[in-house]
């Protein structure tokens, strides 16, 4: 196997810090500091107390122990929570962007439109926890469309986020579901009007900056009864050598008759090759479904140290529809346990499930489960399948599925694989000229492509370089 | 084209080849036959440059360039091809994305653009119409699900679609039946050029009633025991491999 092993010992190539001056919180949490990070908001005294009923229930609750993953846990007295970057100086052109940082782009395969929002060339970004400005924005207001950060939601939309922040994950929920309602820094808020098709996918790009501040997401996105979103999600992340905790909460909500399509392409710093650094990322994501509603959630999971996530579908109303579309790379010493749930409380509900992990290097792959069938829900209809694809012989993968049927006309199938990127397929590629890098880029493309195909095009096609690339590296 | 000499090689230590020499010149088809385990299918895993194999003695030399200091996909684009005797599957990869990449890399280890859309659906079409080949055929993931014969006749339909000017044929009569072995042989017949070689590896001689060869080489043991015509293969058939047994034990 050692071609296999040099490909997959290659590094990750798109670590890159930029030194931003920050307006910066002392380390640790108590309840001054979550009253300093909601006053710095400009925040309503009904946010501030959320927040701070938040903070009571994290101090009663335990980090979470039943996941396959092994790490040094964090000190969250270490921890910066709150970081605005000043305003900076507005770039005019590429041209004054980091040629590096561009070459980057360049391999990913990011059109120029997107390198310019990532590099803060034109518009916005979401650099660290403030965006600043959100796209589109005058175009979708005409629909009645709000797309706007979750501060200014907070500000402008109270209304709104006070009815559904907190609805389908409250802040009992978990551990860090908790904390991050206590501390959240900024986020997008979404919402679309009754009978409204979303005519743009609407995007966010993410980032981590600064040295020692987590990164506390928060979005919720509201589709009102009979409308339609697509809503994009894409990280990079720079190099860092201590780790980086991530713990957002994105919350859907489907009403009567609406679609959310939620697609997410994760590529977070995974640490070096020894297991040094990279992102810890424990993120909760949730949607509701009411009746007749969909939702339907693909990632593309390539980085971070740790990823401990589970997007999930409450299928509440009747005939609402679930989906799961997922593909996770682990190579070095990454560690990934991700799956999702699905309860299906509705009549005639039907989820789907479609997980696909790539375990290269040292890493261990998770997919974990869990289909519920509650007693209202008459004719419910699961499909499940969870196929693994090994790359060498010291990783792992793992597969765990609950099914719970509490009504005996539902149907739950489970299906499972697990392969191994064979030297003889490698050998049949070098055969018809294909090179090596080339020919396990084709394959692993090939095991993932039920769930590439989900992505919105641009997107499918910067995801599947990005396979490529976590799993080489070394291209150019 | 090709010229090997006193090739010797091992898997694990344990000798499998033991002194092959064969020349093959453009415009010839090379037949080799010979019973199980005689070193067939490591002769033509050797050329095309599969690892796993230890070459202790002797040389292979291709159009004057040393075959065994290239890579697998470097002979290839060098116009070495492997028609296998049990093509692997690729899940979720299509013939025709397949052979794009394939084609598109060949070209590009010449300093060639990727081959235009257009170009490359119309050689598709003609060389499927060839093999008698279903347009199904193109959207379904290489080689999976493939009855043994609908494999075999994928390995044809890319060889006719790369042009190799070497064509190694490893058992690919194997599974298929007559109907199957016509179409193949056809394609081979319809490729032929003065300027291509084929090596045909088999058990049987009924490929060769289709595919005539010049020359007919027994293996054996590792070494070729025996040249001749195609009549030959015939001889081989009529009176078994014991034959050459004997012949060899002499």
């Amino acid at each position: 196997m050692e071609i296999l092993e040099k490909v997959t010992k290659s590094e990750y190539k798109y670590g890159f810090y930029t030194p931003l001056e920050a307006d910066k919180v002392p380390p640790g949490l108590n309840e001054d500091i979550i009253r300093h990070i909601s006053a710095k908001k400009n925040e309503p005294e009904w946010m501030t107390e959320w927040r701070l009923e938040a903070y009571r229930i994290w101090q009663t609750m335990q980090e979470p122990q039943w996941a396959n993953i092994r790490y040094k846990k964090p000190d969250f007295q270490a921890i910066s929570y709150y970081a605005a970057p000043k305003p900076k100086k507005q770039l005019n052109s590429l041209e004054e962007v980091d040629p590096e940082l561009l070459k980057t782009f360049q391999k990913l395969g990011i059109s120029i439109e997107e390198q310019k929002r990532l590099t803060g060339v034109a518009i916005d970004v979401v650099v660290d926890s403030v965006s600043v400005k959100t796209t589109f924005k005058e175009k979708l207001a005409e629909l009645g469309i709000i797309f706007c950060s979750m501060s200014e939601a907070i500000r402008e939309h109270g209304d709104l986020v006070r009815r559904y922040l907190g609805t389908v994950v409250p802040r009992t929920d978990n551990f860090y579901a908790a904390l991050n309602s206590a501390v959240f820094s900024d986020g997008s808020f979404c919402y679309i009007p009754k009978g409204v098709r979303c005519p743009v996918e609407l995007s966010t790009y993410f980032r981590i900056n600064e040295a020692g501040t987590g990164q506390f997401e928060r979005t919720l996105v509201v589709a009102d009864e009979g409308s339609y979103v697509s809503y994009l999600e894409g990280c990079t992340a720079p190099m860092r050598d201590e780790n980086q905790l991530h713990a957002a909460v994105v919350e859907l909500i489907a009403l009567e008759g609406a679609e959310i399509k939620y697609s997410t392409v994760q590529n977070w710093y995974p640490g070096d090759k020894d297991g040094n650094g990279g992102v810890f990322n424990f993120v909760t994501k949730r949607g509701l479904c009411e009746r007749d509603s969909k939702i339907s959630w693909t990632q593309v999971e390539t980085g971070s140290a740790i990823t401990w996530k589970y997007p999930s579908c409450i299928l509440k109303g009747d005939n609402s529809v679930g989906e799961f579309y997922s593909v996770a790379v682990t190579n070095h010493h990454q560690q990934a346990d991700t799956g999702t749930k699905m309860i299906h409380l509705g009549r005639n509900t039907r989820s789907t499930i479609i997980s696909k992990g790539i375990s290269a290097g040292r890493s261990q792959n998770s997919y974990r489960g869990l289909v519920k069938i509650g007693p209202r829900a008459i004719n419910a209809r699961n499909f499940s399948q969870c196929d693994s694809m090994l790359m060498g012989d010291q990783c792992g993968a793992h597969t765990f599925p609950y099914i719970e049927v509490e009504n005996p006309t539902a149907k739950v199938e489970h299906e499972a694989t697990t392969s191994k990127i064979g030297e003889d397929q490698i050998f049949y590629c070098n055969q018809r000229g294909i090179p090596t890098e080339e020919a396990i880029n084709l394959i692993v493309n090939g095991f993932a492509k039920e769930v590439i195909s989900q992505l919105p095009m641009e997107f499918a096609v910067e995801a599947q370089k990005l396979l490529a690339v976590s799993l080489e590296g070394s291209v150019g | 084209m090709l010229k090997i000499k006193n090739l010797h090689v091992s898997v694990d230590d344990t000798p499998i080849l033991k002194g092959i020499s064969l020349e093959i010149k453009k415009g010839e088809i090379h037949a080799i036959m010979g019973p199980n385990g005689s070193g067939k299918s490591t002769l033509s895993n050797v050329i095309a440059g599969k690892e796993d194999y230890q070459i202790t003695q002797g040389t292979i030399e291709f159009e004057g360039k040393d075959l065994l200091e290239l890579s697998a996909e470097e002979r290839a684009h060098l116009g070495i091809f492997l028609s296998f005797q049990y093509p692997v599957e690729i899940p979720g990869v299509s013939v025709t994305n397949f052979i794009k990449t394939a084609i598109n890399e060949n070209r590009k280890a010449k300093g060639l653009e990727p081959m235009p859309a257009k170009e490359l659906l119309k050689l598709i079409r003609e060389r499927m119409e060839l093999l008698n080949m279903d347009k199904s055929f193109l959207s379904r993931s290489l080689n999976e699900g493939f009855s043994g014969g609908e494999k075999k006749r994928n390995e044809i339909f890319q060889l006719s679609m790369l042009q190799p000017k070497l064509a190694i044929l490893d058992e690919t009569d194997s599974g298929l039946d007559i109907d199957a072995l016509r179409i193949v042989a056809k394609g081979v017949n319809t490729l032929r050029t003065p300027e291509n070689a084929f090596l045909i590896i088999t058990h049987y001689q009924r490929l060769l009633e289709y595919i005539v060869p010049d020359f007919v080489h027994v293996l054996y043991n590792g070494k070729i025991v025996k040249t001749g015509s195609k009549d030959l293969a015939l001889a081989l058939e009529e009176k078994g491999y014991d034959w050459i047994k004997e012949e060899v034990a002499i």
